[in-house]
């Protein structure tokens, strides 16, 4: 056993203490030196530095700033996604639809899952865009919020119509004009997301439910409901069920919907907010009934029989991730080609089956139909008439908005 | 205290007088070099940076500039006092657990495991194979709703009492305190068990022995001998329990519900939902700042600064 005891040192371990302390390479001069230099050096230098490191404004350049486009020698398109939104071939390696786009165009897609999360994934390109370089991605697919942001601080590029032939003709009515880019002239949606309610008929037990309100009321439901972190969906459809429009709603109307689910979180009605994840809960029965994503619900119910959704007849919130280019990408045109690709039936068709989110492509109903004919018959993934009439959007918040709105959220949830 | 040790016998004296070679003398700065360049680049920098960024105003639009707007300081705790708080209390909570557990399992595999000491060593290291967030998960499914442990709880009645101290929330164990706090001990538990390992296998089993010939009861022997010998052990596991855990979000997020969030999901939405980064870097700065007071003053106070 090593203790450490002075008086049992032997006296060469004690005669190189003392050496070590006056002359050796730990002098207590030198460290001394150090210490104090370093200490007059941070006085001096440190408020200086301080001062010296803000963050510079975010170019207002709109229109957004275009590298020299290298489409033409370079056949390559870097595509940043989402995780598990793209259709995959039997292996579980190779993307049918995207093998399809370069076999046509010779242009290799460089295909990149690293989105999880639209704040975290701005916080990732956000240091490159704000000092005007290039992300080294030619396509990033961002929700519409965040796509409305980029635009608003200039940092995506204007797309060139001729260039999108297709994207221009089937676009689905639904997605044409959303009040942040009308007529699409710097992006085009890769999915929509429609938010429903979603329920678990075994963990309800007959309790019946058709309205949020029955979520955030019914004692028979009191910590079993929940409600997604997104803010938009969640006090959008909270909106919707005290009879507001969430596409042109005012700041007390806000402040209503905010009391309103504070009233039912104070009650312990609210399990938790979740994002992704309230899948798990609602599969085990942990939630009875929650806010859902209709993409998911397609696929849980394929798993669980016993998992629903319902829509409102007040509505329910549809929004879209949506395909941009950012500034300074290399290849603008590849990328154009790509995004126009996916507007054609057939790859649309085939994504749509095998992701099961709402199709912004008109006229895919015969293709999907021969692939897959219940999803094509599925409202969730071609939204019928009837559908998209319930269905609304979220206005688009100015950055004061955005900044008091998010801050209200995130009191509700706790943080 | 006594070591049973031998002093190693005398060295020959060195030649008094000379002074150290003078060869080589730059060499051990060279050696500290990529040392000192990570350290700077990976963490003098980045504290540069927010301790700057706390002390800025702005908007994305706009820029931020250095305002030298201190208030952000005091507006961040007067506003989440709570969270901090909780934080503390719940890591506070989660390192005592952990030392509870830990303890007697790092005594058994230092001294009476045996041939099974490799084994149960790897039973305690093999959670770090799978993801933090994967383990967190699976927590989920063991204390879901309709699962057997929280049925048995319920049957035995623990939850009513539980729920009376107000750890859970009627019959569940998910979205509670409680939860939070077994997310943070399962979590943190192996930083525990390995620094108590690490000491208690360092005794002497001759102490214990020397301890027994001299009449000394078990629970005097562990109480003068073991446990003060294990005190770095103690030491350097409850900080590395308590360090992380205050500053932890995962468990809340996962496990909690919206009265169980902690001051790192308050920093987290601060800094990606709301981009109001002053007020982050100002919350990070302040859990820094508190986190180092009482670990200062447990050192101090524990009396093992030259131990860990």
């Amino acid at each position: 056993m090593e203790q450490y005891e002075p008086d049992r040192l032997s006296p060469a371990q004690v005669a190189a203490m003392r050496r070590s302390l006056r002359t050796g390479r730990a002098g207590l001069s030198r460290r001394s030196l150090l210490r104090a230099s370093a200490g007059g050096a941070l006085a001096a230098g440190g408020l200086g530095v301080l001062s010296g490191c803000g963050i510079p404004a975010a170019g207002s350049t709109q229109g957004g700033v275009s590298a020299e486009d290298h489409s033409k020698e370079e056949k390559t398109v870097s595509f940043s996604n989402w995780t598990e939104y793209m259709d995959v071939d039997d292996s579980g390696r190779a993307h049918p639809t995207l093998d399809a786009f370069t076999q046509r165009t010779g242009v290799k897609v460089k295909y990149t899952e690293d989105i999880n999360d639209n704040t975290e994934f701005f916080g990732k390109i956000k240091p490159q865009l704000a000092a005007g370089q290039d992300t080294g991605r030619d396509i990033i697919v961002l929700t519409d919020w965040l796509a409305a942001r980029l635009i608003r601080l200039g940092w995506v590029q204007k797309l060139d119509p001729s260039h999108l032939p297709n994207a221009f003709t089937h676009l689905s009515a639904q997605f044409r004009n959303p009040d942040w880019d009308p007529g699409r002239s710097y992006s085009y949606p890769w999915q929509g997301i429609s938010t429903v309610i979603g329920y678990n008929k075994k963990a309800l037990d007959g309790v019946e439910v058709r309205t949020l309100s029955d979520l955030l009321d019914n004692p028979k439901l009191k910590g079993r409901v929940g409600l997604l972190t997104e803010m938009r969906d969640t006090v959008g459809m909270t909106l919707l069920d005290m009879d507001k429009d969430p596409a042109k709603f005012a700041a007390d109307d806000y402040d209503a919907a905010i009391a309103r689910l504070q009233k039912a979180v104070d009650k312990g009605q609210v399990r938790r907010f979740t994002g992704n994840d309230y899948t798990s809960d609602l599969a085990k029965g942990d939630f009875a009934a929650c806010l859902a994503w209709a993409g998911d619900l397609v696929q849980l119910k394929a798993d669980n029989p016993d998992i629903e959704f319902l829509i409102p007849d007040s509505g329910y919130m549809t929004s879209s991730d949506n395909m941009l280019i950012p500034n300074k990408a290399r290849h603008k045109t590849n990328a154009e080609r790509l995004i126009d690709y996916y507007f054609e039936p057939k790859p649309a068709a085939r994504l749509a089956a095998y992701i099961n989110f709402v199709c912004p492509v008109d006229g895919v109903k015969d293709d999907l139909a021969q692939i897959d004919e219940d999803a094509a018959n599925n409202p969730l993934i071609l939204p019928d008439r009837a559908m998209q009439a319930k269905s609304r959007a979220f206005r688009s918040l100015s950055s004061e908005e955005e900044t008091e709105f998010e801050e209200k959220f995130a009191k509700l949830t706790g943080a | 205290m006594t070591t049973v040790t031998e002093a190693p016998p005398p060295a020959p004296a060195p030649p008094e007088g000379k002074p150290p070679r003078r060869r080589g003398r730059w060499t051990p700065y060279w050696l500290l070099l990529p040392g000192l360049l990570w350290l700077v680049v990976f963490f003098a920098l980045p504290v540069i940076y927010q301790a700057s960024t706390s002390v800025q105003t702005g908007s994305l639009e706009e820029g931020y500039r250095v305002t030298w707007h201190f208030a952000a300081y005091g507006d961040a705790l007067s506003e989440y006092w709570p969270q901090f708080v909780r934080s503390v209390l719940y890591a506070a909570s989660a390192t005592v657990l952990c030392l509870l557990l830990g303890y007697p399992l790092a005594y058994l595999i230092a001294f009476r495991a045996g041939r099974w000491r490799n084994l149960i060593m790897i039973l305690v290291i093999a959670p770090f194979f799978t993801s933090f967030l994967i383990r967190t998960l699976a927590w989920k499914t063991i204390l879901a709703d309709g699962g057997w442990v929280v049925g048995t709880l319920d049957t035995l009645h623990v939850l009513d009492v539980t729920a009376w101290l107000g750890w859970t929330v009627g019959d569940r164990v998910l979205a509670t305190p409680l939860a939070v706090v077994c997310g943070l001990t399962y979590n943190f538990l192996p930083f525990m068990i390995l620094p108590l390992y690490t000491s208690l296998e360092r005794i002497d089993p001759r102490l214990h022995e020397a301890a027994n010939d001299l009449y000394a009861r078990p629970s005097t022997t562990f109480r003068k001998v073991t446990f003060p010998l294990s005190m770095p052990g103690v030491v350097s596991g409850t900080l590395l329990t308590f360090i992380p855990a205050t500053g932890d979000y995962v468990n809340a997020d996962l496990l909690g519900s919206t009265d169980t969030r902690m001051v790192g999901n308050v920093i987290q939405s601060q800094f990606l939902r709301i981009l109001d980064y002053p007020t982050a870097a100002a919350l990070s700065f302040i859990l820094m700042a508190a986190i180092l007071f009482m670990v200062t003053f447990y050192i101090r106070k524990s009396g093992t600064e030259d131990l860990v």
